[in-house]
Parts: structure tokens; C-alpha cells; sequence
């Protein structure tokens, strides 16, 4: 849905002749147009002045907080000072290489992850491995690890763990409400459709309170489960509303006759679904499965107003440093630039398998 | 191998799964939890080691040396003012100490058991100097910072209505969201207990910018709290401070509690367990308030140690001292 | 055991009664476990549970309201409140983000590179990056780059704008104000519906019908009838610095807003999307005909082109529009008094999590059905008017 077809013409300025004709075509078409290119470079060049005058020229690279307030640029010394804090929140420093670890493997593997050509069991076994790796050095605590209690985690760790075991246990859940919904039995169908509209018509945040203030009321008396924990469980529930919803449009895209086909072959339910639907079904949802994975990434933001201590959060305490106060935009810029670089290459990520899986299915 | 994860996961971060009273798991788990702030200093904050300090912070390292013997045994549960009655309800905590305020409701409907006052407090304005307001009165029609949920959101609207004064709130979650809105100028003036103003304003950067209004508009008595439903663990929350401030009052201090095992005084023999009773009663150690004395203190150096004149709050005893030098800490009868 | 005779549990039909009966008792097992431990948590506490503190006082004030409200009012007052500021942010925000959502998505389909350009990065920017951190920026933006009241600027004569947000110069208060926004409303309404009796006129007599007039008029015409006829006030309400804040004129809190500004530039960016992937599905070929016809671009847009797009955009349109109304909870981190935010005063003040937080979920699933239904009507009804 939301795809930028491939314009051949904004692709790349080709050189000379050939330039001059793009030009002419894409800028200059009639009068009025090449008014409009005209008008809008340069109230661009206008707007990009001053941006450089605070972004490059009168920025305070190095310096203290007192350097800041004197100049009127951006304050960059100030990302510098506070840059671990932000990143990774109260993780002791003396084991700061085991997060940056974690997180450089994490983004290992997610390029290796990449290509659909690697996708086997193996990756999956390889994945599991990583996870143990990671908590390994993430909480440590065996094999000479020293111990790191979960409240101490925080900053793009703790953003990173909590989408990506949102999306490892919201999607079997999401797929199995589906399976749910489009279900013949009428009991299950009821709990599922009900399930799904509930969550996806009640904002995110009130099942964060819900898991945060109302949940240890659900529990006995002195059964105590962790705050992030509660957290994480209220995340995978709200996901894996709208993982099912997008996998029943794969699921009603599969014709009726390969289910047919599955019943003649003599297999069971749960055989059709795994050996011949799901495969298929799946296949076609992958660019929407990365959309509602980039929508939870950014999601995970939220946990914020419970009190923990995500990537937003880690910076919103850094701004707070009485000696730094005033340099929000900064900051804000800073981790906005994070989630950007993460959600955009998962975008164009999502459109390059959706352009592959198109193209390979039309053969 | 999904199982095998989730089993880790819960192995990874859930405490132990116990039924029962709050004082026998307490016991059974070897730890008290205790609700603290999330960062308010001189009450409940963490030091840059990320060792817990405050008054609040030792009210519950007092609990854990009458009950264990051993001040270490607290797990400290940081929560928003939110989450904080729910915790107690729910018996995620075993102890609310908090800078919480005692009312009518907080102690009936909302289920919680008061243990005695730890810290009076008055709600107080904090305005910029160069604003030139010199009393609350002069503050009709501005604009105030408070926090959200609280008893001075309710003391303020009070006060305001019954000086027919008109004010805008801008109300966050957060403490120190509050604050960061008054000091970037979005409110005229901000407002919470007097102690805590003194202990934001060690924040500042350039504290002397700022005055506190001479008015207290309203009674703040910060109390440690537990749940209703367990009167054996209430009993040892209150007389824990009981102990506390009768060891200020009979002198005894964490340096000098040994010399005074052989003191000949009926007092302070069953204060310190000497002579046997106290401790039964209570279900603890006969040396339960030795402990508490040796090992934390009495009232007077918690005080000092957290608020006090050396301290960067500066708070002065006030209605805080004991009742023989005119405040209203008072114990009653250790028998 | 006759061998044609299928075993019991190989019965399709068996098996998938035991498996609903199963799950039926598990859900309500679950239920009923989660539902007796808050039972016996609070009654063993004696905590209170009801909806009986609808009726209390509420005593604490609000800092924006539509409708009259004091720490006096009721709890159920300081709610209604917290909805009605939430409605209307759904309302305003929508409105906008459907504004900025068709008219960026149409220039992303411009023939100018630059302002395709413009457009795409526009929409990249700001659906990449976390609605939560967007509204802090702009909320930091007014508290720390904006000058104090007393050094508000003013960028046209009567409009102010400072830490304490925007100061309008608005028409003073008078009952024909009223009337007059009612028949503007009235006139959205007309010419709605004569522009669609005018295509079918077209469609069929071929007479074209003037809209563009006919919308003029209903819109302000109209309304300044009304106003003529109510006396005609032009007394203005001038915003004017007076002790701690200024008086007169009306005031647009840096909450209400910078969580405007977030939502609308977020979902507009979704919106945008929508709409210039909804152009793009429809035909080359219907372009082509509609310019055979001699139709200018934007006519072949308006007549042609828009009105099939609609049917394609008009169902994640509506997920945009529900996800605005639910986002707008996110108010609740930079203070504007929205039901969330005034949900959780209560919750704090009366300690009752699971009236409160089960209140949440009811009203914003309320809106969500609401909204679902009308959106559900509205696009049976387009379906329906453009065969």
C-alpha cells in the first residue's frame, strides 16, 4: 500500500545531453512549471541557510554547556557528553562493550538476515543461538559474565528487545487469530473477532497502564512479575491484533482450491496449513508484516510513560541534567535520527521484497 | 523450543510465586520490597552508584533491621505516583514509602494502613525572583506547574477557591517533567511540599534565581504505608519509627547504642530487648530495635543524614523536632 | 470395530465441538482466575470498587476546557471534560490531516520532480520517526525556543505567540457567533449535496454544473446573511498582556497545540500516501480518456480520476482516522487534558485502576466503532453514487 513505484526518470541524474533533457522534462515542462522550480529552489536554498548557519557554522562541537549557551548554533557537545547515556541508559560503563556487542551482532545478523535466499531452518537455529548470546551479554551472570539486572538495561537495547521479541511472539500468535477468525467453529471465531477488534480499537497506551497499574491486581497475592516484562507482554498482545489482521488478507488471497487440493491429498487441518497455505499466505504478507514491525519499532516509544527506560526515554533524562538544560531540540534531532535510520531501511527494505516477491510470482 | 523461550523469559525476570500474608512472605522471601520515588533527593533517590538514599530510603532499611537484623535485605521498587497505590494494593510492595501524604481515603477506601508520620510537610509556591511576587496571594491569575494525581493538585484548586483566585494548571505524570516546565518558563509558578521544592531546587543551576513564597497552604504529613489486611506487619512498620524516635529521645544514637546495653533504665533496657516482651509481641529478634538503632539510627540522624543543615536541602527541624523541644514527633509507650 | 466407521476422534464434526468447548472453558477459566484474584486482592484490603466517585468532587482544576468546570465539579464532570478535549482534537486533527493528506499525496504525483521530491521526503520524514518523540520536539519547541510572555512576538498585528502558546485576535463574544458557524457547517452540508445533484445533472444532460460558484456562495454567502441579520457586531476581542497572562482573544495552549501540530504532520504523512497510492491504482487509460474528452488536469483529477481513487482510499482512510483519535492519547505526556490524561488524575486520586483504566478502553472502543460504523456508511454511500 504504501509503495513508491519506481519513477525511471527521478532514478539518478544521468550526465550531459541527457541531463538537460531530463531537466527540461521534469523541471521545465511549460512556463508555469519552471516558475514553480524556480520559486520552490530557492526558498529551499533560503531554508537550507540557515540551517547550515546552525547545524555546521555556528555549532559547538567541543566545548561545555556555557560554550553552548554563548553560541547560537546547535549544540553538539552536547550528543557528545551525553551520547552513552542516551544509547544505553544506566548500563554499568565497565561493561559497556557487552551492549555494543549485542546490538553490532543484532545488526549482523539482520544483514545476513536480508536475503530471502537465506531463509531455512538453519537461519532460525542461528537466530536462537544469537538470543542466548545476547542474553548472555546482555544480563550476564554465567560463565564469568557479572550480573546485569534487567532495571539497569535501558536506552536502543532495550528499544531493540523489546520490538524484536514483540514481533518473534506477536507473529505465531497473530497468525493463530487469523487462523481464528477464518475458522468455521463458531466459538473460536467469536473469541478471536472479538479479541481483535477490542485491541485494535483501544489505543496502546491503555494496555501499557493496563499492564502497568492494573495487572498486578489480576495476580495472587505476592506473585510479583517484572515491570518490563508486563510491559513487553502489552506489546506482543497489542501486535499481534493487527500481525492476525494482515494475515488473513494473505489468508483470503489464497484460492479456494488449494485448500481443496490439501483435502483430496488427504491431510489433516493443521497439515494444509503448514505444508500449503501458511507458506504461501505469508509469502504474500511480508511487506505489510515489516509495515506493522516498523509501526511497532516506533511503538515502542510508549513505554516511556510507564517509567522505563527506552531509547526516547534515556534522552528525555539527558535533557533533564540540570548543567545541559536547553538544548531539547538537539536531542530530539539526535534519537529522531536513530528512528529514522532504523524504520527507513525496514521501509525500503519492506518495498525491495515486495518488488522481488512480485516480480517472482508473475514468472 | 517456543516453550523452552518462554519458560527462560519467566525464569529471567518473575519473582517468586508465594501465597500468604504479607509478613510471612516477607520472611519466606528474605527481603522487604519497598516503594520508593523514582528520584526526589533527601527522600528517595539514588546516588551516582546507585545506592538508594533518603528518609524514605531508611524507613525501609529500618524495617529490614527490625525484621531481619540486616538493613541490605530491601528491594527498592521505583514507582510513579500512578502506579504507587495499585503496588500496595496488589502486594507488589510490601511497604509505600514514598513521600506519600496521609488522608482520610488513602487510609479507608484506597486500602492502605498509615504507619506514624515520618516527615511534616506543607505545601509551598516556588516563583522566579525576578517575577517580584512575595506571597501566594499575588498569584491570581497565573499560571502553575504541579504534578498530577497528587494531594497539592487538590491543596492548590483548595486554596485558590477559597481565596476567590483564578490560576491555570499545566499538570504532567512526572515530577521532574514539572519542573523542567517551570524552569523553562511555560508556568509562573510551581508548587509541591515545602521539602520538596528545597530539593529540586538543589537541582537548579543557578538556585538563587528562584524563592520559595513564605506561605504553607496546606498540611502534608508523609507517611510510610502498607496494605490493609495484615495488622502483624502494619504493627512492625509503626513501631520500627516508634523505635526511632524514642531512641532520639532517650539519647540513644548508631554510636553510643552499645554503651547503653548495660544501662540500668527500665526504658531503654526493653527498648534495646534486654528486658524480653517487646520483641514477642511483635513476632520479631528481642534485639529488633537494637538493630534498627545500630544499624540505621534514630530519627534524629536520619534526619540529619538526609535533609539536615549539611545537606544540600537545608531543611530545618520545624514540626519535625521531638515534642519535648516543641514539634510533634512523639512516640508513645515502648511496652 | 467395523473399519468404515470413523473412531470418534477422528469425526471432524466431534473434534471441533471438544476443541470449541475446550476453548470455551479455558477463556473463561482464565477470566475467571484473573477476575476472582482482583476480588480477593481488593476485598481483602477493603478497597472501594464501583463507579460510585462519578459523583464526588473531583477537586482539582483543568487546565482547558470547553465546557464550564471547577475543582467543584464531579468526577464524572472532570471526564466529560477530558472526552470533549479529546473529541475535539480528533475532530480538528483529523480535519487537517485530511487536508494535508490529499494535497500532499496529489503533488507527489506532480510532473515537477521538485515538488515530487518535496512531497516524498516530506512523508518519509516524519512517518519514520515515533509520533511520542515528534510531540515532545514540538512541545520543546515552544517551552525552549520561544520567548516568555512578556517578549511575545508578533508576527502580524493581534496574533501573539510565546511559551504560553498562540493569541488570537477573535470576534467578541456575541449569540449570532453561534448562528453563524452553524450556517457555515450548513453550507459544507449544501454544497456537498449540490455538487453531487450537479454530476448527475452532468452525467445526465451534460450541463456542466458551476460548483465552484455555487460552493462560494452556499459557504460565505449564507453565513453572512445570518450575520447581517443578527446586527452585524464587528467588535473584536484583541489579546492584550494583563498581569500574568493576556486577556481577550483566544488562546491555543502550547498542549493543545503542539499535540495538533504532531498528529496532523503525522498522520498526514500516512494520508498522503494513501491518497497517491489510491490516484495511482486508477487506470492510465482513464486519464487518457478523460484528456480525449478535453478536460483540463485537474478537471480529469476532480471528475474522473478522484472519485474512483475514493473507493480505494477510503478504507485505510478510515484506519488513519481511528488511529488519530487513538494516538491523540499520547496527550497525556506533554499535559494536555485529554481523557487519558484526566483518566489518570482519577485513577491517582481514587486509587481504582480497574474502573479506570476498563473506562479508557470502553470510550476509545466507542469511538473506534462509532467511527467504523460511519466510515463503513459513508463508503457504501460512495460506492454507491459513482457506478
Amino acid at each position: 500500500m504504501y509503495k513508491w513505484t519506481k519513477n525511471p526518470e527521478s532514478r539518478s541524474l544521468p550526465a550531459g545531453e541527457a541531463m538537460a533533457k531530463w531537466m527540461k522534462k521534469n523541471l521545465f515542462p511549460t512556463p508555469a512549471q519552471s516558475m514553480l522550480s524556480i520559486i520552490l529552489f530557492s526558498l529551499i536554498l533560503k531554508m537550507l541557510t540557515p540551517f547550515l548557519d546552525w547545524f555546521v557554522y555556528d555549532a559547538v562541537w567541543l566545548g561545555s554547556a556555557d560554550d553552548c549557551r554563548q553560541a547560537s548554533g546547535a549544540c553538539v557537545a552536547f550528543i557528545r557528553e551525553k551520547f552513552t547515556f542516551i544509547l544505553f541508559g544506566f548500563y554499568p560503563r565497565e561493561y559497556l562493550w557487552r551492549p555494543i556487542a549485542a546490538i553490532g551482532l543484532f545488526i549482523c545478523m539482520l544483514w545476513y538476515s536480508k536475503e530471502p535466499s537465506r531463509w531455512s531452518k538453519r537461519l532460525v537455529r542461528r537466530w536462537v543461538v544469537y538470543v542466548f548470546l545476547w542474553i548472555l551479554l546482555m544480563r550476564g551472570g554465567m560463565f564469568g559474565f557479572e550480573l546485569v539486572p534487567s532495571n539497569k538495561w535501558g536506552g536502543l537495547p532495550l528499544t531493540l528487545m523489546l520490538s524484536f521479541v514483540g514481533i518473534v511472539f506477536s507473529y505465531p500468535f497473530g497468525i493463530l487469530l487469523a487462523l481464528g477468525r477464518r475458522s468455521k467453529m463458531p466459538v473460536i471465531k467469536a473469541f478471536c473477532v472479538g479479541y481483535i477488534e477490542l485491541i485494535r480499537g483501544v489505543p496502546l497506551i491503555s494496555l501499557l497502564f493496563m499492564s502497568s497499574v492494573m495487572f498486578p491486581l489480576f495476580l495472587p497475592e505476592g506473585v510479583v512479575i517484572d515491570k518490563l516484562l508486563r510491559a513487553q507482554a502489552a506489546i506482543i498482545l497489542f501486535v499481534a491484533a493487527y500481525m492476525a489482521e494482515v494475515v488473513r488478507g494473505g489468508l483470503a488471497a489464497i484460492p479456494k482450491g488449494q485448500y481443496e487440493a490439501g483435502e483430496a491429498l488427504g491431510l489433516s487441518f493443521f497439515q494444509i496449513m503448514r505444508l500449503i497455505i501458511l507458506p504461501q499466505a505469508l509469502k504474500i504478507v511480508i511487506p505489510p508484516t515489516v509495515n506493522t514491525a516498523i509501526g511497532m519499532f516506533k511503538d515502542t516509544s510508549l513505554v516511556l510513560i510507564i517509567a522505563l527506560f527506552d531509547l526516547l526515554n534515556t534522552t528525555k533524562t539527558a535533557l533533564k541534567d540540570g548543567n545541559w538544560l536547553g538544548f531539547s531540540v538537539e536531542g530530539y534531532l539526535f534519537v529522531a535520527l536513530i528512528y529514522f535510520i532504523f524504520c527507513f531501511s525496514m521501509g525500503k527494505y519492506s518495498r525491495r521484497l515486495e518488488y522481488e516477491l512480485t516480480t517472482s510470482r508473475s514468472h | 523450543m517456543k516453550k523452552l523461550s518462554i519458560l527462560l523469559l519467566f525464569t529471567l525476570f518473575s519473582g517468586q510465586a508465594l501465597a500468604g500474608k504479607t509478613f510471612k512472605n516477607i520472611m519466606k522471601r528474605q527481603k522487604v520490597r519497598c516503594g520508593v520515588t523514582q528520584g526526589l533527593p533527601g527522600f528517595s533517590a539514588p546516588d551516582s552508584k546507585g545506592n538508594w538514599k533518603g528518609i524514605d530510603v531508611d524507613v525501609c532499611k529500618a524495617v529490614a533491621a527490625a525484621v531481619f537484623g540486616d538493613p541490605k535485605k530491601v528491594e527498592y521498587i521505583s514507582l510513579s505516583s500512578q502506579q504507587r497505590f495499585t503496588a500496595i494494593q496488589s502486594g507488589e510492595v510490601d511497604i509505600l514509602s514514598r513521600v506519600t501524604t496521609h488522608t482520610l481515603r488513602r487510609d479507608s477506601e484506597m486500602g492502605l494502613n498509615f504507619a506514624p508520620v515520618t516527615y511534616y510537610d506543607g505545601q509551598a509556591f516556588m516563583v522566579r525572583k525576578k517575577d517580584k511576587i512575595k506571597s501566594a496571594l499575588n498569584l491570581n491569575g497565573a499560571t502553575i506547574c504541579v504534578q498530577q494525581g497528587t494531594t497539592t493538585e487538590l491543596g492548590l484548586a483548595d486554596y485558590f477557591r477559597a481565596n476567590k483566585m483564578k490560576f491555570k494548571t499545566v499538570t504532567f505524570e512526572n515530577n521532574d517533567e514539572v519542573v523542567q516546565a517551570f524552569v523553562k518558563g511555560r508556568c509562573d509558578a510551581f508548587t509541591t511540599d515545602a521539602s520538596g521544592l528545597a530539593s529540586e531546587r538543589t537541582k537548579f543551576k543557578n538556585p538563587n534565581a528562584y524563592m520559595i513564597l513564605p506561605e504553607i497552604i496546606s498540611k502534608e504529613p508523609l507517611a510510610p504505608a502498607v496494605g490493609h489486611g495484615d495488622d502483624q506487619w502494619f504493627d512492625v512498620v509503626k513501631w520500627t519509627v516508634f523505635a526511632m524516635l524514642a531512641a532520639e529521645e532517650y539519647g540513644l544514637s548508631s554510636r553510643n547504642v552499645d554503651k547503653f546495653m548495660s544501662s540500668k533504665d527500665p526504658k531503654i533496657s526493653r527498648l534495646l530487648g534486654k528486658t524480653k516482651g517487646n520483641g514477642k509481641a511483635l513476632g520479631l529478634n528481642e534485639k529488633w530495635a537494637y538493630n534498627v538503632i545500630k544499624q540505621v539510627g534514630n530519627y534524629s540522624e536520619i534526619f540529619e543524614r538526609n535533609v539536615g543543615k549539611d545537606t544540600a536541602l537545608k531543611l530545618e527541624r520545624g514540626p519535625n523536632a521531638l515534642w519535648t523541644k516543641g514539634g510533634l514527633m512523639y512516640a508513645p509507650p515502648l511496652r | 470395530m467395523n473399519n468404515n466407521e470413523i473412531p470418534f476422534w477422528q469425526d471432524p464434526k466431534n473434534r471441533s465441538i471438544v476443541f470449541q468447548v475446550l476453548a470455551f472453558v479455558i477463556v473463561i477459566f482464565t477470566s475467571w482466575y484473573l477476575f476472582s484474584n482482583t476480588q480477593a486482592n481488593l476485598q481483602r484490603q477493603n478497597i472501594a470498587t464501583g463507579f460510585e466517585f462519578f459523583t464526588q468532587e473531583a477537586g482539582f482544576e483543568i487546565g482547558e476546557s470547553v465546557v464550564e468546570y471547577d475543582s467543584s465539579s464531579t468526577y464524572f464532570g472532570a471526564l466529560k471534560v477530558g472526552f470533549l478535549n479529546t473529541f475535539k482534537i480528533a475532530v480538528v486533527g483529523n480535519f487537517f490531516a485530511i487536508l494535508i493528506g490529499i494535497f500532499i499525496g496529489i503533488l507527489g504525483l506532480s510532473r515537477n520532480w521538485m515538488v515530487r521530491t518535496l512531497s516524498k521526503t516530506y512523508v518519509e520524514t516524519f512517518r519514520n520517526i515515533p509520533l511520542l518523540l515528534q510531540l515532545f520536539f514540538w512541545y520543546a519547541i515552544f517551552t525552549e525556543i520561544l520567548p516568555g510572555l512578556r517578549q511575545a512576538m508578533m508576527p502580524i498585528k493581534g496574533f501573539f505567540i510565546c511559551n504560553r502558546g498562540l493569541f488570537l485576535t477573535v470576534m467578541a463574544d456575541h449569540p449570532i457567533w453561534s448562528w453563524v458557524i452553524a450556517a457555515f457547517f450548513l453550507g459544507i452540508a449544501l454544497t456537498f449535496f449540490a455538487n453531487h445533484f450537479g454530476l448527475k445533472r452532468q452525467a445526465k444532460s451534460g450541463q456542466e454544473f458551476p460548483i465552484i460558484i455555487w460552493g462560494i456562495g452556499l459557504l460565505f454567502l449564507f453565513p453572512v446573511l445570518i450575520w447581517l441579520l443578527g446586527g452585524a457586531p464587528t467588535k473584536l476581542s484583541v489579546p492584550e498582556l494583563q498581569g500574568f497572562n493576556f486577556s481577550g482573544g483566544y488562546n491555543l495552549s502550547p498542549e493543545f497545540f503542539s499535540l495538533l501540530l504532531g498528529l496532523v504532520l503525522y498522520t498526514g504523512a500516512f494520508n498522503a500516501e494513501i491518497v497517491r497510492a489510491g490516484i495511482m491504482s486508477v487506470r492510465k487509460g482513464q486519464w487518457e480518456a478523460a484528456e480525449s474528452l478535453g478536460l483540463s488536469r485537474f478537471k480529469s483529477l476532480r471528475l474522473v480520476i478522484f472519485p474512483q481513487a475514493l473507493r480505494v482510499i477510503i478504507p485505510p482512510f478510515t484506519s488513519q482516522l481511528l488511529n488519530l483519535t487513538k494516538n491523540s492519547s499520547l496527550a497525556v505526556a506533554i499535559a494536555y487534558p485529554d481523557f487519558v490524561n484526566i483518566a489518570n488524575t482519577t485513577l491517582n486520586q481514587t486509587g481504582q485502576a480497574v474502573e479506570v483504566v476498563g473506562l479508557i478502553m470502553a470510550v476509545y472502543l466507542t469511538f473506534s466503532l462509532l467511527t467504523s460504523f460511519f466510515m463503513n456508511w459513508f463508503n457504501r454511500k460512495m460506492a454507491l453514487v459513482d457506478r
